[in-house]
């Protein structure tokens, strides 16, 4: 692997921009393409090309395992607690009008909670799932 | 003009297949199928679904080409040889292409304004959701407002699919939890020899009181 400079240090410089790149996809999706699910993906692909050039030990130092789990389950619970913000302040299950005092201000920020969740989850997932394939042995034949 | 563009991206589309189909060599296999992915999100951007597209490409050409490399390097790069003869899965497969194409032969034609679909409740989105929701892309705005709560399900169901994949893959880097000195501790699954009882170096120990016989062996 130690051979390989070009990967190296051409994976180094995409990585952040692939980074930023997700948060634009996620923040832009009121404006343009996009959203929380494939900022999430673009997210997670940033961490796994980091795992293919320079190995999974290393990218589960930055991102160790546990803390890719517990974003899988905190997106969710972060959706869902939305939901239950809406329906105490006495709304509807998700219908984010009622955060704030203008309904319109209340689902952006309704949408911007609820995209956040699923960028979250989608992350963890993607980077737990290819975690499992990559931290496999080879099957003896 | 852009008839050309659909029918070009329609023949690599086929061609690609073809070609998927003929490869013994999964990796190469593989690769045809991203190239399949992308050649579809091309589709879904002239039939201006930007949104799917771009999902399309992140994770049928992205993501899910690495997890399948992933697989690919635990079981081998070369499919077997089929045992059995081809004719009855290529007798099961043209009816059901064929029941298929009939079945389009009932759809509303492509397109088409007055289509049932466009009068249920998307003219409804597409004239309020600028009072309504306020946000431009109004995919967006079903998306996560109008039918939040059938993403919410969808991010749920994302959530389970990981941890199903979690049970059964990721057996070996589950952390244990051990009993040392009358306590529950959690230890690496690598880690041959539980820590010394009174050891804080592990970081990762948990006082709480576990139910008996609760080691979970990962």
């Amino acid at each position: 692997m130690d051979d390989r400079v070009i990967l190296r240090v051409g994976a180094k410089m995409l990585i952040p921009f692939i980074l930023l790149f997700a948060l634009y996809v996620q923040f832009h999706g009121d404006y343009g393409p996009g959203g929380g699910f494939q900022a999430g993906v673009i997210f997670a692909a940033g961490f796994i090309l980091y795992a293919l050039v320079f190995g999974l030990p290393n990218v589960q130092k930055a991102l160790p395992p546990k803390a890719v789990y517990v974003c899988s389950a905190v997106g969710v619970l972060l959706y869902a607690g939305v939901g239950y913000v809406t329906l105490a302040l006495g709304g509807n299950f998700l219908d984010y009008g009622v955060l704030r005092h203008d309904p319109e201000h209340g689902q952006h920020l309704g949408i911007l909670l609820v995209e956040l969740g699923v960028l979250i989850t989608v992350f963890g997932v993607m980077v737990a799932v290819f975690y499992a394939f990559a931290g496999r042995r080879r099957l003896e034949a | 003009m852009i008839e050309v563009v659909d029918v070009t991206l329609l023949i690599l589309l086929s061609v690609t297949a073809l070609a998927i189909i003929r490869q013994r060599n999964l990796f190469a296999a593989i690769m045809l199928a991203g190239i399949y992915s992308l050649l579809s999100a091309g589709l879904f951007v002239v039939m201006d679904a930007v949104d799917v597209a771009f999902t399309e490409a992140a994770v049928g050409a992205g993501i899910s080409t690495i997890l399948v490399l992933g697989t690919l390097a635990l079981v081998g790069h070369e499919e077997h040889k089929p045992k059995h003869r081809p004719i009855l899965p290529l007798f099961v497969v043209t009816v059901t292409g064929a029941i298929l194409v009939y079945g389009t032969v009932d759809l509303p034609p492509f397109g088409d304004p007055a289509n049932p679909i466009h009068h249920h409740v998307a003219p409804h989105y597409l004239e309020e959701s600028e009072h309504e929701i306020g946000v431009p892309n109004v995919v967006t705005s079903v998306l996560a407002s109008y039918r939040g709560y059938d993403t919410m399900g969808e991010t749920t169901v994302i959530f389970a699919a990981a941890v199903g994949v979690l049970l059964l893959l990721a057996r070996g880097p589950m952390p244990r939890r051990v009993l040392v000195g009358g306590r529950w501790v959690t230890v690496a699954a690598d880690a041959d020899e539980p820590p010394e009882e009174g050891d804080k170096g592990g970081g990762d120990e948990t006082a709480e009181e576990a139910e008996p016989g609760g080691v979970a062996d990962g």
